[in-house]
C-alpha cells in the first residue's frame, strides 16, 4: 500500500469511527463496515493499476476532507449487497460513507416530471451520495443527475439503476463541478427483459474526474444507449471507463462518446463491451471521437470488444484528430471567418451529444456552457 | 467587367491542370463551362473559391476590381463569390438556420447591411426557401446531414439565395439529380438570375442548359478553353461529343 493510501486511510478513520457508532440501521451498518474494510485493503487507486494508468488521484489523498452527511433511507440488505464496493478504493469508500437514498418508480407508472438528483458539495467537503433507483416493470421515467460542487470539494457518488422488465429509463448525468473539485462517480445498471435505458453523460467540470459505468443485460430484448461528452480545458483531467456486458442473447447497445480537449487537458476513454458465449443476436456499436484543439492536449482512448459468439453485429472505433479540412473549407466559402468557422465546427461536434438531451432548460444551459468554453457567440 | 481570368496556370500536388485559361464574365451574364472529365472544370471552380489544396502557378484573376487570388476563401465569399459544391459537406450538430444566419450576418457586417436576429432571420429564410421549394423543417436539421442528393443541391441554391452573391459558380450542380430535382434547382437559379449578378455553370452535360439558358458556352479541354460560342454550341457538343473539341484542341 502506498504512503498516500495510508495517509487517506488515517484521514478517514476518525470520521468513520464516529459515523459507525451512531449508525441506527443494522443492515447499513454491516454494509458500511464491509466497505470500510475493503477501503482499508484497497486504498485509493494508484497509476500502477492498469485501470488507473492515466488517472492519478493523489490530490484526493493529499488533504483532509470534512465528510458530509451520511444519513440514509432504509435500504434492503440485498440491494446493498448488489453494489460492487470492491471495484476500487472509491467505491469502497462510498459504501462506507454512503448517504443512501432509494427512489422507487411503481410498475407501469409514467412519471410526468424528471427525478432530480442534485449534488453540490461545498469547499473542503467530501460527499458520498448513493442512490438506488428501482424502476418497476413497464414504467417510464427520466432521471436527471447533476453535480455542481462550488469549490475544492470531493464528490464520490454511486448510482444503481435497476430497470425491470419493459421499463424505459432516460438518464441524464451532468457533471459541472468547479474547476478545483474532484469528482468520482460510478453508475451501475441492470437491465431486465425488453427494457430500455438511454443515457447521456456530460462531463464539463472538476480538476479531476472519473466516471465508471457498468451496465449488464440480464434478460433478452434489452436496449441501451450510453452516450457521453467530455469537454475539457486548462489542466482538467477526465476519465470514463465503461463496461457493457451482453450476458444474454438479443440485446442492443450503442455507445457514442466524444471528447473536446483544449489547452493542457487530458482525457481518457476506456470502453469494454463483452459479448458472452450464449449472447447470440447481439448488436453492439461503440465509438469514441476526440477533437484536440491544442498541441498540448492529450487523449488516451481504448475501445475494446470482446466477443465470444459468432452470431452478432458489432463494430467499434476511435478517432483522435483536428477538425475536418473539407468541413472548414465549406464554412469559409460561405464567408465565415476562420476562427468562427472552427468554433462552429467544434460546437457542432459537441452538440451532437448535447442535442440528445430532451429537457430544454438543461440543453440551453449546456449550449451556453459549450459556447462559453469556445469563447464564441453563435 | 466582374471577373477576368488571365492566362491562369494552376494545379494540385505539383500537377499542372489549368494551362493558360482565359475568361471574362460581366454582370448579368450566364456562362457555361463544359468539358470532358479531367479537362480542369472542377479545378477552375476550386481555384476561384480558394481551396487550400490547389496552387496557382501563374496568371491573374481580377474580381470586381480586386486581386481575387490575394484573398482568403472567406474574404472572397464576403466580397460576393459563391461556389455551390459538387459534393456539399455535412456539418453535424450545426443547424441549417444557425449556419446560414451566421454567414448572412458576416456578409452584412462586411457590406454595411443590417444584421438579423434569429426571429427576423427565420422570416427571411422562409421567403428564400420558397425559391427552391424547401420545407422549413430543413432549417432545424444539421447542415446537409442525412439529406438526399437532391436536397443537398437545393440547400446549396438556398445558400446562394440567402447570400446573394455577385458571382455564383455552380460546380456540377446537375450531377446526381433526378429530373424533378434538376427542374427545381434550375428554376431556383433562374429566379436568382439578375442584371447585377453573374453565374458560371460548370457541367459535363448539356441537360442542365435546357433549363438554364446560358449566354455563353466555353469548352474546356486539356486545361484551356478550346471553343467558345453561344448556347447553340452546347447542342452541337451534345450531338458530336467531346472528341470533336479534343480534335480541335489538337489541331490548334
Amino acid at each position: 500500500m502506498s504512503t498516500t493510501a495510508l495517509q487517506v486511510d488515517t484521514a478517514f478513520a476518525d470520521e468513520f469511527r464516529s459515523l459507525i457508532e451512531l449508525e441506527p440501521d443494522p443492515e447499513i451498518k454491516v454494509a458500511r463496515e464491509r466497505g470500510y474494510k475493503a477501503f482499508a485493503e484497497l486504498g485509493l487507486p494508484t497509476p500502477r493499476l492498469e485501470d488507473w494508468k492515466y488517472t492519478d488521484v493523489r490530490t484526493v489523498g493529499g488533504r483532509q476532507w470534512a465528510v458530509g452527511s451520511s444519513s440514509s433511507d432504509l435500504v434492503d440488505a440485498h440491494l446493498l449487497n448488489q453494489f460492487s464496493a470492491e471495484r476500487n478504493g472509491f467505491t469502497a469508500l462510498n459504501q462506507a460513507f454512503g448517504a443512501y437514498r432509494v427512489v422507487r418508480i411503481d410498475a407501469d407508472e409514467s412519471l410526468p416530471k424528471p427525478i432530480e438528483l442534485h449534488f453540490e458539495a461545498v469547499d473542503g467537503e467530501a460527499i458520498f451520495p448513493h442512490v438506488i433507483v428501482l424502476a418497476g416493470a413497464g414504467c417510464k421515467a427520466t432521471i436527471v443527475e447533476t453535480y455542481s460542487a462550488r469549490a475544492a470539494a470531493f464528490t464520490n457518488s454511486a448510482v444503481q439503476v435497476f430497470v425491470a422488465e419493459n421499463a424505459n429509463i432516460t438518464h441524464y448525468r451532468v457533471q459541472r463541478d468547479s474547476a478545483d473539485a474532484v469528482n468520482y462517480g460510478v453508475t451501475e445498471v441492470l437491465l431486465g427483459r425488453g427494457s430500455r435505458y438511454d443515457s447521456t453523460n456530460i462531463n464539463l467540470g472538476a480538476a479531476l474526474s472519473r466516471h465508471d459505468i457498468d451496465l449488464k443485460f440480464t434478460a433478452e430484448g434489452g436496449e441501451a444507449l450510453v452516450d457521453g461528452l467530455y469537454m475539457l480545458g486548462g489542466t482538467q483531467h477526465h476519465d470514463t471507463h465503461s463496461i457493457i456486458d451482453h450476458m444474454v442473447p438479443n440485446c442492443t447497445s450503442h455507445q457514442s462518446y466524444k471528447g473536446v480537449l483544449n489547452d493542457k487537458s487530458r482525457g481518457v476513454f476506456n470502453g469494454k463491451v463483452f459479448v458472452r458465449e450464449n449472447a447470440s443476436g447481439t448488436d453492439a456499436q461503440q465509438s469514441n471521437k476526440n477533437l484536440l484543439l491544442s498541441n498540448d492536449a492529450r487523449v488516451d482512448t481504448k475501445p475494446q470488444l470482446e466477443i465470444f459468439n459468432d452470431d452478432v453485429k458489432c463494430a467499434h472505433g476511435a478517432t483522435v484528430g483536428q477538425l475536418e479540412e473539407e468541413e472548414l473549407f465549406y464554412l469559409l466559402t460561405r464567408g465565415l471567418p476562420e476562427n468562427l468557422a472552427r468554433n462552429l465546427l467544434t460546437y457542432g461536434f459537441a452538440e451532437e451529444i448535447v442535442n440528445k438531451i430532451g429537457i430544454e432548460s438543461i440543453k440551453a444551459e449546456l449550449d451556453a456552457t459549450v459556447l462559453n468554453r469556445l469563447n464564441a457567440k453563435i | 467587367m466582374l471577373l477576368e481570368v488571365k492566362d491562369l496556370h494552376a494545379g494540385i500536388e505539383d500537377k499542372e491542370i489549368l494551362k493558360g485559361l482565359n475568361l471574362v464574365v460581366n454582370a448579368g451574364e450566364v456562362h457555361a463551362i463544359m468539358g470532358p472529365n479531367g479537362s480542369g472544370k472542377s479545378t477552375l471552380s476550386k481555384v476561384l473559391a480558394g481551396h487550400p489544396s490547389y496552387q496557382v502557378i501563374s496568371g491573374s484573376v481580377t474580381f470586381d476590381g480586386k486581386d481575387l487570388l490575394g484573398l482568403e476563401p472567406d474574404e472572397r465569399a464576403r466580397e460576393g463569390v459563391f461556389m455551390a459544391f459538387q459534393y456539399p459537406v455535412e456539418v453535424p450538430g450545426v443547424s441549417n438556420s444557425q449556419f446560414l444566419r451566421l454567414a448572412y450576418n458576416e456578409k452584412m457586417k462586411h457590406t454595411g447591411g443590417e444584421e438579423l436576429d434569429p426571429l427576423e432571420f427565420n422570416d427571411y429564410l422562409k421567403e428564400k426557401a420558397k425559391i427552391v421549394e424547401m420545407d422549413p423543417s430543413f432549417f432545424k436539421r444539421s447542415v446537409n446531414e442525412g439529406f438526399s442528393g437532391g436536397e443537398k443541391k437545393r440547400n446549396e441554391i438556398l445558400q446562394m439565395a440567402v447570400l446573394a452573391p455577385k458571382l455564383a459558380i455552380l460546380d456540377e450542380t446537375d450531377s446526381g439529380l433526378d429530373i424533378d430535382a434538376l427542374r427545381i434547382v434550375a428554376e431556383g437559379v433562374n429566379k436568382l438570375r439578375s442584371a447585377d449578378n453573374a453565374i458560371i455553370l460548370v457541367t459535363h452535360y448539356q441537360r442542365l442548359l435546357n433549363y438554364i439558358q446560358p449566354d455563353f458556352v466555353h469548352v474546356l479541354a486539356g486545361g484551356k478553353i478550346v471553343k467558345e460560342g453561344g448556347k447553340e454550341l452546347a447542342l452541337e457538343l451534345e450531338e458530336k461529343g467531346y472528341d470533336w473539341v479534343k480534335g480541335a484542341s489538337n489541331a490548334s
